[in-house]
């Protein structure tokens, strides 16, 4: 069974601020779906809203077609991790995931299952007040694969891990997808998820500024830029402009060029005689594209997806510069 | 060390497949509470408070007495036999009896235009008469008046009817039935008529003011009355009491009295044939000492008899004068306040350490419908408490009254009943504390706050309205409407309105047992109400 999530013009105020201001997105399953946003951004709470736990102030959010709280073993159909430190101290961890299993009707064999899953076997039956961070990480996460779902939704899984973690948690998180669950992992570093994510949401100030495939992202954050490295940057930029390029200064001997391919650049310099170490087409990061998105007010609304009327005035959509 | 997960399609559509249960939610919370040792630990040590508290109430008490004969006597040696009425309910039966035996069906009919007494002095010089010093009064319920009795041993059925000191005519009967008739005083100018049928088991008593118009005060079934009893006059005074409240608790004065009433137009039918009226002291009065005889009995004028008689036909009740047995079997349960604070505690946290960590938030995801945790942690604390409480309980009062008896404290018996009452209503009372306490945890969510409004609520409710700290009358208020009225659950022996004594906190609840209860359960219903609401709205 595919299960998609569905978040739709979800808008949540906390008092007089703004948590989720129009937030809509779909998580398709067969893949991980990095949402990303700076902290505050409402990564947390639209995860919130889709488990049921806070009530939107406006819009709805589903799994599978239904809102989570109709869901009668919601546990076999969406399994989430949001505070990996949600534990009763004195109780272990594998008790923690009894009583989960008893509250899905789950028998105590998937509880065992889901301890061997997360390679914790050797932490299970100590009390869970004195797990490391990455420990409570893989105690969550068995705790949302308990009822082998067809959905997951982890916040921040990668908080706390050590590298080894961190790897095995992305070879996790795309052999979940593989396995045609949808997979929705959140995160305010990009780079996090720049190899494992297949498609991004990106959000800042509770509405999402991008929603593409990764590859899509990245190309359009590209751009046409290319960078110049010249020790005469004066002379260069010259020939540049009067190729008909635009050329903005980074350093002392850089230059980004807009508006001209690289090869054309490399014609028009040698035409002007002007000395160059490099001309290279620049290639965005995650990170940089993730930055391109948040700092410039005009791109991030040109990239938005065209939100229903209700988009506010200027000051509350200059989201997250 | 990538993915150690088996290719599979995940989750194949069970997620309607299996039954929509509450019961995993009750199990879910069940397991929840077992697993933190804290919490066990901290129930078994409740209980062990109860215990520890309740068996050693009474203190180390070691009676001895001597059996009049010079021998020294130890412990449960020294409990006087309490002689016990039909209902098995400890009696006083002592009186001035004026009889002859009815065989049969038939009645007693008398006219009585006097009641005066005496009380307090006595135990003077016996040069000056053992009423020495005694002032002139009748006590509020000095009685005197007609009886059907099965015979003259103390506790034996009976069913009289009566004028009293201030109570008018009453009909009572068995010992703890009391029915009213005509109001107002006796005197010359304004006799009472009395009169008691007998026909089959069923007595019927009338009055009348004037002897010609009567009127049926009641009709009662004596149970297994022999076809002879003993008919007559009786009359009988309870020791005097002058209460006086003093801050947080009452002092009293007492002493003995007598009563003498005058009766005439005395008719018996269904007599035997040769029969005359014979006096006997039931229950050896001696109320002003040994020379009490002197005072007591009856002497007859022709038709006009004068009899004085002391003691009471009531039942015993703690609190009460004259040195009846004040200890309870609830008594033994003082120790429930100290379970009631642990059992409060881990009420409260139950459902507050959840919110601590944020826990909450994994539960309702595993339970969306968010009131059925509720109702399955209530469940599941009420029946911890409820079997804890019940153990402590039963091994508190089986084992303190054995204790108590063996030193040589009369224990006032309950009926089983009775006892079933006090035992379960214990556990029952500290069951649904612990839920009220579950409740403000969900309102309040933070443990601090909601263990000490729990103890607000209820221990320090039930520490005023029990530790004789306030003026009674503020204690009796704190105990009808606050939480701690439920601790009326324990109380094992009813007040009398016909017997005077100092019916007050801790032995005596200004509520019946279920209403006091109920006060409970009303507080706890309204607070889980509350937090089903709030848990309902609220963002977790």
């Amino acid at each position: 069974m595919d299960t998609t999530l569905e978040v739709d013009g979800l808008r949540k105020r906390f008092g007089a601020t703004v948590a989720l201001d129009g937030m809509t997105f779909t998580v398709a399953p067969g893949q991980v779906t990095g949402f990303i946003g700076p902290n505050g951004a409402g990564k947390s709470t639209t995860m919130r809203v889709i488990l049921g736990l806070d009530a939107p102030d406006e819009g709805r959010a589903l799994v599978g077609g239904r809102p989570y709280r109709t869901l009668r073993r919601p546990l076999t159909r969406l399994g989430s991790l949001l505070d990996a430190s949600a534990l009763q101290p004195s109780r272990s961890g594998r008790n923690h995931l009894l009583w989960l299993a008893s509250s899905q009707g789950l028998p105590a064999r998937r509880v065992d299952a889901v301890i061997e899953q997360t390679g914790m076997q050797a932490a299970a039956r100590r009390k869970a007040g004195g797990y490391s961070l990455g420990m409570r990480q893989r105690l969550g996460i068995a705790a949302a694969m308990l009822g082998d779902p067809s959905a997951v939704m982890f916040d921040e899984p990668f908080n706390g891990m050590d590298p080894e973690g961190i790897i095995w948690m992305r070879g996790f998180l795309r052999a979940l997808a593989a396995e045609g669950r949808a997979v929705l992992v959140s995160s305010h570093l990009m780079g996090e998820l720049q190899d494992t994510a297949g498609h991004l949401v990106i959000v800042g100030r509770g509405r999402v500024i991008a929603d593409s495939s990764t590859a899509d992202l990245l190309a359009a954050a590209s751009g046409d830029r290319v960078i110049l490295r010249t020790a005469a940057a004066a002379e260069a930029a010259a020939a540049v402009q009067r190729g008909g390029g635009s050329v903005a200064a980074v350093g002392q001997d850089t230059l980004t060029v807009t508006g001209l391919a690289a090869d054309k650049i490399v014609i028009l310099l040698g035409e002007a005689g002007v000395p160059f170490s490099e001309v290279a087409a620049h290639r965005a990061s995650l990170e940089e594209a993730y930055l391109d998105l948040t700092r410039d007010a005009a791109e991030y609304r040109a990239a938005a997806p065209a939100a229903p009327d209700t988009a506010p005035a200027a000051p509350d959509t200059q989201a997250a510069r | 060390m990538t993915a150690t997960i088996a290719r599979h399609r995940p989750g194949q559509g069970r997620e309607d497949a299996g039954r929509d249960g509450f019961g995993r939610v009750l199990r879910a919370e069940w397991i929840k509470f077992r697993t933190v040792r804290g919490w066990v630990i901290a129930v078994v040590i409740a209980v062990v408070l109860m215990d520890l508290i309740g068996l050693f109430a009474g203190g180390s008490v070691n009676t001895t007495c001597d059996n009049g004969g010079g021998r020294v006597l130890h412990g449960a040696a020294c409990i006087p036999p309490q002689p016990l009425g039909p209902g098995g309910v400890p009696v006083t039966d002592s009186f001035t009896f004026v009889r002859q035996p009815l065989t049969g069906n038939g009645s007693v009919t008398v006219r009585m235009t006097s009641l005066t007494g005496r009380y307090g002095g006595g135990y003077g010089p016996a040069s000056q008469g053992p009423a020495a010093g005694s002032k002139i009064g009748v006590q509020p319920w000095s009685k005197a008046g007609i009886i059907i009795k099965q015979s003259t041993r103390q506790g034996a059925a009976y069913a009289a009817m009566m004028v009293t000191g201030s109570h008018g005519v009453r009909m009572q009967y068995d010992f703890t039935h009391d029915i009213a008739g005509l109001a107002g005083p006796v005197s010359a100018r304004s006799p009472r008529w009395l009169r008691l049928t007998r026909s089959g088991d069923t007595i019927t008593g009338y009055d009348s003011a004037d002897g010609r118009h009567w009127t049926e005060v009641g009709a009662v079934a004596l149970a297994g009355l022999s076809a002879t009893a003993q008919a007559g006059l009786f009359v009988t005074s309870p020791a005097y009491m002058s209460l006086s409240e003093v801050f947080g608790g009452t002092t009293g004065q007492v002493g003995p009295s007598l009563a003498t009433g005058v009766f005439d137009h005395v008719r018996l039918s269904g007599a035997r044939p040769g029969s005359t009226w014979a006096g006997v002291d039931v229950g050896n009065q001696d109320a002003f000492g040994p020379q009490s005889g002197q005072l007591e009995g009856f002497q007859r004028a022709g038709d006009r008899f004068t009899v004085t008689g002391s003691g009471d036909i009531a039942p015993q009740v703690p609190g009460g004068g004259g040195g009846g047995p004040n200890s309870t079997i609830e008594g033994h349960l003082i120790g429930a306040f100290a379970g009631l604070i642990v059992l409060v505690v881990i009420g409260a946290m139950f459902m507050s350490a959840e919110y601590r960590r944020g826990l909450i938030r994994t539960t309702l995801a595993a339970t969306p419908r968010r009131g059925r945790v509720l109702a399955a942690k209530a469940i599941v604390i009420a029946s911890v408490t409820f079997a804890a409480g019940l153990a402590a309980a039963v091994i508190a009062v089986a084992v303190g009254v054995r204790l108590a008896h063996d030193q040589g404290t009369y224990v006032f018996p309950v009926s089983w009943l009775t006892w079933l009452r006090v035992v379960a209503g214990t556990a029952a009372l500290l069951a649904v504390a612990t839920v009220l306490a579950l409740a403000l945890g969900t309102l309040l969510r933070r443990s601090a706050a909601a263990v000490a409004a729990g103890i607000v609520v209820i221990v320090v409710p039930f520490i005023l309205g029990i530790a004789q700290v306030l003026p009674i009358g503020a204690a009796e208020w704190v105990l009808r409407v606050t939480p701690a009225a439920a601790f009326a659950i324990e109380q094992s022996v009813p007040a009398y309105s016909q017997v005077r004594a100092s019916y007050t906190p801790p032995i005596y609840f200004p509520l019946a047992p279920w209403a006091g209860f109920g006060v409970l359960c009303g507080y706890a219903a309204l607070a889980l109400g509350l937090a089903f609401i709030v848990l309902r709205r609220r963002d977790a």
